[in-house]
């Protein structure tokens, strides 16, 4: 039987956008209840009434009041459990914003870009979206290291905010790095690996954590 | 901190760039303003502030460079915490002020862009498009305002300076295209809303001087067409 809940999510196990709401739940220690939207096959009724603008998974439905878009979704779990488990964003105005720039460039240029690669004919158009892949995860790398400043995670020695919205993309990483065309690329494939075998390694020790 | 150095790199026709002087502005910080050429080459100064977009505004306080202009107004409020607040208090009224901004922003903007930059038909659907928008945006208005003047409230708001900063081109699109975007009898709230938005005191020395937008929007669209044809 489904307990009322006073916290749901509208999403998707394989949704990344869904589990970055999971994610930040999790942090929190917040319970709730995950509705699963078969975002690919229909959109619910429940979901089109949740989010009318965008009718998309995630949604977060606290106390029957819906937020909508996954990084919104994020500060406000932040901001709604403040005091309750670690801080999501940084505590400094300019980390902050940082961290926000960061996520932004995230969604709006690197996912985008990543996407591109499913559709992308040709070897001359595959090799220039694995170019620009490239350069994003380098400038992502550049990244960790101001924000990390030496430390496991963007966010320091705690996950946050900048983890979330990159890490729920370690799916999507995999998929990659075994696409035919990365493979055909293979020293800046086996790049792309090390980056994210830092990046892996950081998440499955915050999951030991947040399990403890 | 809040004592240091500040500089925004902006240009008038920006209206992202305008979002960051009205902050600034609502919040009494003095800061040096520079302005950047969109016709000539990037300065050296942007390039280096904003490697990865290359655009202003960019906002330096103390040397270091904030981009991205809902990124510059979230930043200026937390810094210049005791001013008037930007965003809202309680986090749900936050979220949904995140929430249409970045609408405004993701969405609705490509449509004025569109109607600004084409001719024809395709910026006639565009000008719809961006008026139908403006319907969601007075149903959101409807909700955040809670009766009151602005989508903050009694004061204008984050909100309030993310559409608002809008309002000049807004007015280019409607001259052009000849049709009303803000609509009194479909959108009465935002029609007065404007009103009370460009007369606010944060506001008014930075609004867009429409006839001097729409003559930049001829250049801009000449520009776009011609690039298109070859």
């Amino acid at each position: 039987m489904a307990k009322s809940a006073s916290v749901q999510v509208l999403g998707s196990w394989a949704s990344p956008f869904s589990n970055r709401v999971q994610l930040a739940l999790k942090l929190k220690s917040v319970e709730y209840e995950l509705v699963e939207e078969a975002f690919y096959v229909s959109k619910s009724d429940r979901l089109v009434k949740a989010n009318p603008v965008y009718q998309k998974i995630p949604v977060l439905i606290h106390d029957e009041k819906p937020v909508c878009e996954s990084l919104v979704i994020v500060e406000y779990i932040d901001e709604a459990w403040t005091g309750k488990g670690p801080s999501i964003l940084p505590s400094d105005p300019y980390d902050r914003a940082i961290a926000r720039f960061w996520a932004g460039y995230i969604d709006e240029k690197w996912f985008p870009t990543m996407k591109q690669l499913e559709t992308a004919s040709g070897d001359e158009e595959k090799f220039a979206v694995v170019g620009k892949v490239l350069e994003g995860f380098a400038l992502l790398e550049e990244a960790f290291a101001k924000c990390s400043k030496g430390k496991a995670f963007f966010g320091g020695d705690e996950v946050g905010y900048l983890d979330i919205a990159l890490g729920c993309f370690l799916g999507w990483a995999e998929r990659f790095l075994s696409h035919d065309v990365a493979k055909d690329i293979l020293p800046d494939a086996l790049k792309i690996l090390e980056f994210f075998g830092k990046v892996q390694a950081a998440r499955a020790a915050a999951a030991t954590t947040a399990a403890e | 901190m809040a004592s240091d150095k500040v500089k925004l790199l902006g240009a008038w026709q920006s209206p992202y760039a305008m979002r960051a002087r009205i902050a600034l502005q609502m919040k009494s910080v003095e800061y040096e303003y520079e302005e950047e050429d969109l016709l000539a080459a990037k300065s050296d100064l942007l390039l280096k502030s904003n490697p990865i977009y290359k655009k202003v505004p960019v906002l330096i306080h103390a040397h270091r460079p904030v981009s991205e202009s809902l990124v510059i107004l979230q930043y200026i409020d937390e810094v210049w915490a005791p001013g008037p607040a930007i965003l809202p208090a309680d986090p749900y009224d936050r979220a949904i002020a995140r929430f249409w901004a970045a609408y405004i922003d993701d969405k609705w903007f490509l449509h004025l862009r569109t109607s600004v930059l084409s001719e024809g038909q395709e910026a006639k659907s565009a000008a719809e498009e961006s008026a139908e928008g403006l319907v969601l945006l007075e149903e959101a208005f409807t909700m955040c305002s809670k009766g009151q003047k602005f989508f903050g409230g009694e004061r204008i708001g984050y909100l309030d300076i993310v559409l608002g900063s809008f309002l000049g081109w807004i007015r280019v699109t409607e001259q052009r295209a000849n049709s009303s975007l803000i609509d009194e009898s479909k959108t009465p709230k935002l029609f007065e809303w404007a009103q009370h938005f460009c007369a606010d005191v944060a506001v008014k020395d930075v609004m867009h001087q429409t006839d001097k937008l729409f003559e930049f929007a001829k250049l801009l669209a000449a520009k776009h067409k011609s690039s298109r044809e070859t």
